[in-house]
């Protein structure tokens, strides 16, 4: 089956996933595509970092598929399912934000103006920032 | 109105970034971006805002960045629970000031509800706030760091208030429904939007969005009836609380 992922990027449809109650199992490149960390004999990997896989294979099928909400529960990433539509989202860690604010520097974001050229907040660098946020509502 | 104050300030190494958060997208935030009725804005909005007549005046559309958030992500990074909302941060990339009212007390709260004129009593308070607001940002945008308005490390620490285990699964909730509405999926969109309310209780960005995700409310500030009656059942608590400042009122 297919299901839709929302992780770090935009989103990624896995084709050949399965969802089985609250984990979603995926292939290596659809985990790849959809995360940036790739499957290797030492465990799951991005750059120099790799994190090993249950030595018990409970995050692999027999097919070869990886849990996915297994490994983003290692991260404490929260996950939602909406079952009707076959899409997993994955938001950011409570602790990981904790931490990032207590250090006091500002969290960096990249989005759009109206012509969809990409703005950062780390493109200002070296200003003082006035963020200021509104809406339409 | 923010325009007003950049051209002013924006020779003292000194940037405006507007975040819209929005899922409507661009279609909601474009006609707000880009006005093409800015002389027609009513007095009313003047009154109920704070902005002095002389500002007022001199109102135009905004030369400085200004960016879609389609799944609130701002709001989620710094706290924000409702608009207007604001932050500053220094020429080092720290948090100096962490997330408030930028220039709002509550008394806009006493606006007439189909009019909405403000008594002249609650009108000169909303001036005050917006004008305490202002004078700070104009003398942290002079003076930097030596600004007494740019908080020392300990202070901002102390007013941060870190998300919990709920809130960012609410937020996940508000990138899964803003996905939805995206593809066209109205009703599923406002479902996630209503489970990250009543996850996140208190976060008047998700409350608002919900109500504002029909196709005939999008890009307007809602308030049908449908949106008093959430006002309504605070009661007496605080909707806008007026920035901690040296010589705002409370």
């Amino acid at each position: 089956m297919s299901a839709t992922i929302l992780y770090d990027r935009e989103a990624v449809i896995a084709d050949d996933a399965r969802e089985d109650g609250d984990r979603l199992w995926v292939s290596a490149e659809d985990l790849a595509s959809a995360t940036g960390w790739v499957l290797k004999p030492e465990g799951l990997c991005k750059g120099e970092v790799c994190s090993p896989l249950p030595a018990d294979g409970s995050w692999l099928d027999t097919e070869g598929r990886v849990d996915l909400t297994a490994f983003a529960r290692r991260f404490g990433r929260p996950i939602v399912h909406d079952e009707e539509h076959s899409i997993w989202a994955f938001g950011e860690s409570a602790s990981a934000r904790r931490d990032d604010l207590l250090s006091l520097q500002a969290p960096d974001f990249t989005l759009p103006d109206l012509d969809g050229n990409m703005h950062s907040l780390s493109d200002y660098r070296g200003k003082k920032v006035f963020l200021y946020a509104w809406a339409s509502w | 109105m923010w325009q007003v104050i950049y051209d002013e300030l924006k020779d003292r190494n000194f940037e405006i970034i507007a975040v819209a958060l929005d899922t409507g997208g661009k279609t909601a935030v474009e006609p707000h971006i880009r006005p093409t009725n800015l002389d027609e804005r009513p007095e009313a909005a003047r009154r109920i805002t704070g902005w002095g007549e002389s500002e007022w005046s001199r109102k135009a559309p905004p030369q400085y960045p200004c960016l879609i958030d389609e799944e609130h992500v701002v709001a989620g990074l710094y706290g924000m629970i409702n608009v207007p909302s604001a932050v500053w941060i220094d020429e080092e990339g720290r948090i100096v000031r962490p997330v408030e009212v930028p220039g709002f007390g509550d008394d806009w709260r006493f606006m007439h509800r189909e009019t909405f004129e403000l008594p002249d009593d609650k009108a000169a308070r909303q001036q005050v706030y917006r004008h305490v607001y202002v004078d700070a940002l104009r003398d942290w945008a002079h003076k930097g760091e030596d600004s007494e308005y740019a908080l020392p490390a300990d202070e901002v620490r102390r007013r941060l208030q870190p998300p919990a285990e709920d809130d960012v699964l609410a937020a996940t909730h508000v990138r899964l429904g803003r996905h939805l509405y995206r593809e066209g999926h109205l009703e599923a969109a406002k479902r996630h939007l209503q489970e990250a309310v009543r996850l996140s209780q208190g976060r008047w960005n998700y409350l608002r969005q919900g109500l504002s995700l029909d196709p005939e409310l999008v890009g307007q500030i809602n308030v049908t009836p449908e949106f008093w009656e959430v006002f309504d059942a605070i009661g007496d608590a605080t909707y806008y609380e007026a920035a901690d400042l040296p010589g705002m009122p409370r």
